[in-house]
């Protein structure tokens, strides 16, 4: 049971990294990594957005499941989520004003993030059950961060370096990002 | 009229192409692209969806209120992206199944929202259409050239929609010249591919240079 949880947690962190083996929430990815600080803010708003959703979702698939409407599907998981980020916009503003302040802006561009959606979509082709899918929904918004914080602290570092100029901004970016999924890539075949 | 029509249609091409220069859509670009027929039938499938839905919310724009259009043109999007799901699902169920999840992410792909966003809700639907033909065709060129070098490098063939794999460069497995490159077949390559096209695209187009 436990080994379990510990095997998802290990996949969805390293060998099946959201942003660097399925490619999601790239825009924003790229977009926001310029700096540490908007890295690591966007970064948990997504943990604690993709911790909620993914189980939510685990949910209202189990129900839909139960009546023959899995293709409302698709419809119905980008409305929950639109709806769980504004509930918890709200909620955040009024009991824990610290931690809204330093999200900002992000929570709302969240509900576009594909990163959120493509979560609820893998869980439900693994066909997880609910507690499986709550270390899912975490531990790949935890992988989804770590990954953006990396690409952060390279990119304040490259700010020095020359680079020729057709390349200069997003393609020496596209570059760095291939040779971070390499490294990535070694942690394949590693299981718990 | 006509030159505005033509702008609409083909600028998003390669002068302003919605993956290099607006870094929008790019989650699917990368993953779809190691086969070319799934290539294809995803670039299909953004222009079609781009083209309606930006027609049609161009043509209720002026009927939205402004504090929920973006909810609005979610659930156009969202319908017509179900729609060519079940489609592909009922027509072309092999591709469907590699396809995977990504259908369903052309809903948060941002080229969608974007143009919906940008271009549909201050213009007619007809010039709507195009530029939403326009952004996919721009699309499509980018993920059609990945699929097809990351194909013929990474396995030697290319599959083509409906006449399965052609080889083009033989393999030494079956006798040929060809080692095949397993690298293209795996997630960086496709970084360091759409890298290198930006590279030569902003080389083409020296204004599109960032600058910092």
């Amino acid at each position: 049971m436990l080994q379990e949880h510990l095997s998802i947690l290990f996949e969805s962190v390293f060998s099946k990294n959201l942003a660097l083996s399925f490619f999601l929430g790239m825009c924003t990815f790229l977009a926001l990594s310029k700096n540490m600080k908007t890295a690591i803010g966007l970064g948990m708003a997504v943990v604690v957005v993709q911790g909620i959703t993914v189980p939510v979702n685990n949910l209202i698939y189990q129900l839909l499941a139960s009546f023959d409407l899995e293709f409302l599907g698709l419809i119905s998981y980008i409305g929950t989520i639109a709806a769980m980020v504004q509930i918890l916009e709200m909620f955040l503003d009024r009991y824990v004003p610290a931690l809204y302040n330093q999200l900002g802006i992000f929570l709302p561009l969240i509900t576009v993030n594909c990163a959120i959606l493509g979560g609820s979509l893998l869980m439900i082709e693994q066909q997880m059950t609910f507690p499986q899918s709550v270390t899912y929904g975490v531990s790949s918004g935890l992988g989804w961060a770590l990954a953006l914080c990396a690409l952060a602290g390279v990119r304040e570092k490259l700010k020095y370096n020359d680079i020729p100029a057709g390349l200069r901004g997003l393609g020496i970016t596209f570059i760095t990002v291939g040779l971070m999924a390499m490294a990535f890539l070694a942690f394949a075949g590693i299981e718990i | 009229m006509a030159s505005k029509a033509k702008d609409a249609l083909f600028d998003p091409v390669f002068k302003r192409n919605p993956i290099a220069l607006l870094v929008l859509g790019i989650c699917s670009a990368l993953a779809v692209t190691t086969v070319f027929d799934k290539a294809v039938v995803m670039a299909i499938s953004v222009t079609v969806v781009t083209a309606c839905s930006s027609a049609l919310v161009s043509l209720i724009r002026n009927l939205i209120p402004n504090s929920i259009r973006i909810i609005v043109e979610m659930t156009v999007i969202a319908s017509m992206v179900i729609l060519v799901d079940q489609l592909l699902k009922a027509f072309l169920p092999g591709i469907a199944d590699q396809l995977s999840v990504f259908v369903g992410l052309i809903i948060t792909n941002c080229i969608v929202m974007g143009r919906a966003e940008g271009f549909a809700l201050k213009n007619g639907p007809w010039l709507s259409f195009l530029d939403g033909i326009g952004n996919g065709l721009g699309y499509s060129v980018i993920l059609l050239f990945l699929g097809a070098v990351r194909e013929i490098f990474g396995s030697g063939t290319l599959t083509l929609p409906g006449l399965g794999p052609l080889t083009i460069l033989p393999l030494t497995a079956d006798g040929g010249f060809y080692v095949r490159n397993g690298l293209m077949l795996m997630p960086p390559s496709a970084f360091f591919l759409i890298g290198l096209f930006i590279w030569g695209l902003r080389t083409v187009y020296p204004n599109q240079v960032e600058k910092d």
